[in-house]
């Protein structure tokens, strides 16, 4: 595989697959499972954006509290990894509560402003509360006590046990399957479930909210409260894609959640297509099969233009979709308001 | 906003009537309670702490001015939430690097070839993408995303062309003036004088020409304005031209302080994002203002918490404004 030079650059770790001590098999296996991840993260927005209206611009501010809160919880606090998740969950929930509740009765665009500014402050604090976060270095492991603890240490049984069990069928199990099998299980669920929900009276308020929202009050929804649900389950749906970016990368640092990863979040949800929860999986795995396709195209380039070819990528998909095929492959126009 | 009028009845507690008139004033409330933080300031760590991090504000928020300028013209005349701005900075301190290094030109040349090339940039993609995307009376996600589209892309090309090492341009960051016990870098001198003296002439031209006027009258409503005989469509390639120039011009000034890299523009865009705010969206003048303010108040935090907070106390203070008063502090509660 002489395409599989390792890179050498490679800041923006979440934004692409790092080649460097990986086969074949087990590159194309990370590029699933950050398409998975970031499934997750557009389901949320589609929830937001595509069924409540709402332009949610921090998914990433969830995604970090998510991954921060529940490695903090166990090297920390010393939780059980099993407590930590829903633990990290609920305060990822409430965040998103708290965060809502003044910023929501806002315009749409100010709102839109708000969550970035919320994500970046979040970033900020994980980047510069160096006592809890670690700071740039990042979390890992706590090394203080006689026995070191990692936050990944039980997920790292359950993947062995995974590995022991594929080894029934195949001689030699990529190492990524476990993870790539949790998180699109996860996503499958996610998928089912925001669809069998969006079918119940309470999905069709958060369609009325979005086609009009003084009407939906005028009949009595209190919409506020509406919102504010649907930016929680979005919040939760963040922590999740969180957790996974944490165990996927093995380590947390600040830079893995700049507004970046919502942006390319984005351009999953566009390019599957707005008020379609099953398009959002499928965009994602075209996006990054997208992105990641430019690394066997054998151009004479470094491997900084390399990075930025992947920007400039997700920078037309978004400008030529919004342009030419707003509802993007799979969404509705008429489902679509993207007006006011 | 209902609220502020309902409590303007006869019989309200101080407490009340404190927040009416502020309610009322809100400039006048807003200024009190500066001057209010920089008497607590000054009385807590001393007049010469005070003025010397209240003139490095100035520094700073003479660039959060310059390109929240441009923003703001370009949210409140077109509606366009425009993410790509800050990559317009970015753009126009590249522009000044190709002629003031790569050329060897002085950096006057370069500032002016920088401030032409940016106002060239924001035309091109008026008429490439924006005129007719309002034309097809594309919504406000289209629009919003379309700007961060064009803002990866930006920043991919100046990426592509130089890499993400970082770059200075040729300036003298060593020396500087002394005076009344101040230091001031040379440097950062000429960034405050170019920023008030540019900042005096925008606000003069916007306020006192015929073009301000119809920028204004095309923020207020564009189809009227078209309706009563403003050719908008010119109107509208003047108020890119000012936001690209603006934009070129707060790029270079960035860079000169600091140094280049493609992520600049886009780190400054959330505090020009609530220098806009703060000023009241549409609004040149509150936009200047609020980015002078936003530059001292957060200087003027580094006297209490470590310096690399003061990005954080930015962003806090646009989400309270944003949240407390959306309008901004000069707007009127009808604008929103």
């Amino acid at each position: 595989m002489s395409a599989l030079a390792p890179l050498g650059v490679l800041a923006e770790l979440p934004l692409a697959v790092s080649f460097e001590a990986f086969t074949a098999g087990n590159f194309w296996a990370g590029v699933a499972v950050l398409a998975g991840i970031y499934a997750l993260v557009a389901l949320g927005l589609q929830l937001n954006v595509g069924f409540t209206g709402i332009i949610n611009f921090g998914q990433a501010g969830f995604m970090a509290i998510g991954g921060y809160t529940m490695a903090i919880l166990v090297l920390e606090a010393g939780l059980s990894f099993w407590l930590a998740l829903p633990a990290a969950m609920l305060i990822t929930m409430a965040f998103g509560l708290l965060v809502g509740l003044p910023s929501l009765r806002l315009r749409a665009d100010y709102f839109a402003i708000v969550t970035i500014a919320m994500a970046e402050v979040v970033r900020l604090v994980a980047q510069n509360a160096r006592g809890l976060t670690g700071g740039n270095e990042g979390l890992f492991c706590n090394t203080e006590g006689v026995n070191q603890v990692c936050y990944d240490d039980t997920w790292l049984d359950i993947e062995d046990s995974i590995l022991g069990f594929l080894e029934n069928f195949s001689s030699d199990p990529e190492i990524l399957l476990p993870l790539l099998f949790v998180v699109w299980a996860t996503v499958l669920l996610a998928t089912v479930g925001l669809s069998f929900i969006q079918r119940t009276p309470w999905g069709r308020v958060l369609r009325a909210v979005r086609e009009d929202e003084d009407a939906a009050r005028a009949l009595g929804k209190n919409t506020l409260l509406y919102k504010l649900q649907s930016l929680a389950i979005s919040a939760l749906l963040g922590a999740l894609a969180g957790f996974f970016l944490a165990l996927f990368l093995a380590t947390i640092h600040p830079v893995d959640y700049e507004p970046l990863v919502t942006f390319f979040a984005y351009g999953v949800l566009v390019l599957g297509g707005l008020a379609n929860y099953w398009g959002v999986a499928i965009g994602s795995l075209i996006l990054w099969t997208l992105l990641e396709a430019t690394r066997f195209i054998e151009l004479p380039i470094s491997d900084e233009r390399q990075a930025a070819l992947r920007f400039a990528i997700v920078g037309l998909v978004l400008i030529l979709l919004m342009a030419f095929r707003p509802q993007g492959i799979f969404g509705k126009r008429e489902e679509m308001v993207l007006g006011d | 906003m209902e609220g502020a009028e309902l409590t303007a009845t006869p019989g309200y507690s101080p407490r009340e009537r404190i927040l009416e008139w502020a309610n009322r004033r809100p400039a006048s409330a807003a200024g009190g309670i500066l001057a209010l933080i920089f008497l607590i300031l000054v009385a807590s760590k001393g007049l010469h702490d005070v003025a010397q991090t209240g003139l490095n504000g100035l520094t700073l928020g003479s660039i959060y001015a310059l390109g929240a300028v441009g923003l703001t013209l370009v949210y409140g005349i077109l509606k366009l939430v425009n993410f790509a701005h800050g990559d317009f900075l970015t753009f126009g301190a590249y522009m000044a690097y190709l002629v003031n290094v790569t050329w060897g030109m002085p950096l006057v040349v370069a500032v002016f070839w920088a401030m032409a090339a940016t106002a060239l940039l924001g035309v091109f993609f008026e008429r490439l993408m924006w005129g007719p995307m309002r034309a097809k009376r594309a919504g406000l996600l289209q629009l919003l995303l379309m700007a961060i589209g064009l803002a990866f892309l930006l920043r991919s090309t100046i990426q592509w062309f130089w890499g993400t090492e970082i770059r200075t341009l040729d300036v003298n960051v060593t020396d500087s003036v002394t005076f009344l016990g101040l230091r001031i870098g040379q440097t950062e001198l000429i960034v405050v004088v170019v920023g008030i003296a540019v900042m005096l002439a925008v606000g003069s031209i916007l306020r006192f020409s015929l073009l301000g006027k119809r920028m204004r009258a095309l923020a207020d409503d564009l189809d009227l304005a078209e309706t009563a005989g403003i050719d908008t469509r010119r109107v509208i390639l003047y108020t890119w031209l000012f936001a690209g120039a603006l934009a070129g011009l707060a790029g270079v000034l960035s860079g000169a302080l600091t140094n280049l890299r493609p992520e600049l523009g886009f780190e400054l865009l959330l505090p020009i994002f609530a220098a806009v705010v703060l000023g009241g969206v549409g609004d040149a003048f509150g936009a200047l203002l609020a980015g002078l303010v936003l530059g001292v108040v957060i200087e003027w935090s580094t006297l209490f918490v470590d310096a690399r907070w003061k990005v954080t106390v930015g962003f806090v203070a646009l989400i309270i404004a944003l949240i407390i008063r959306p309008q901004g502090i000069f707007g009127k509660a009808k604008a929103i």
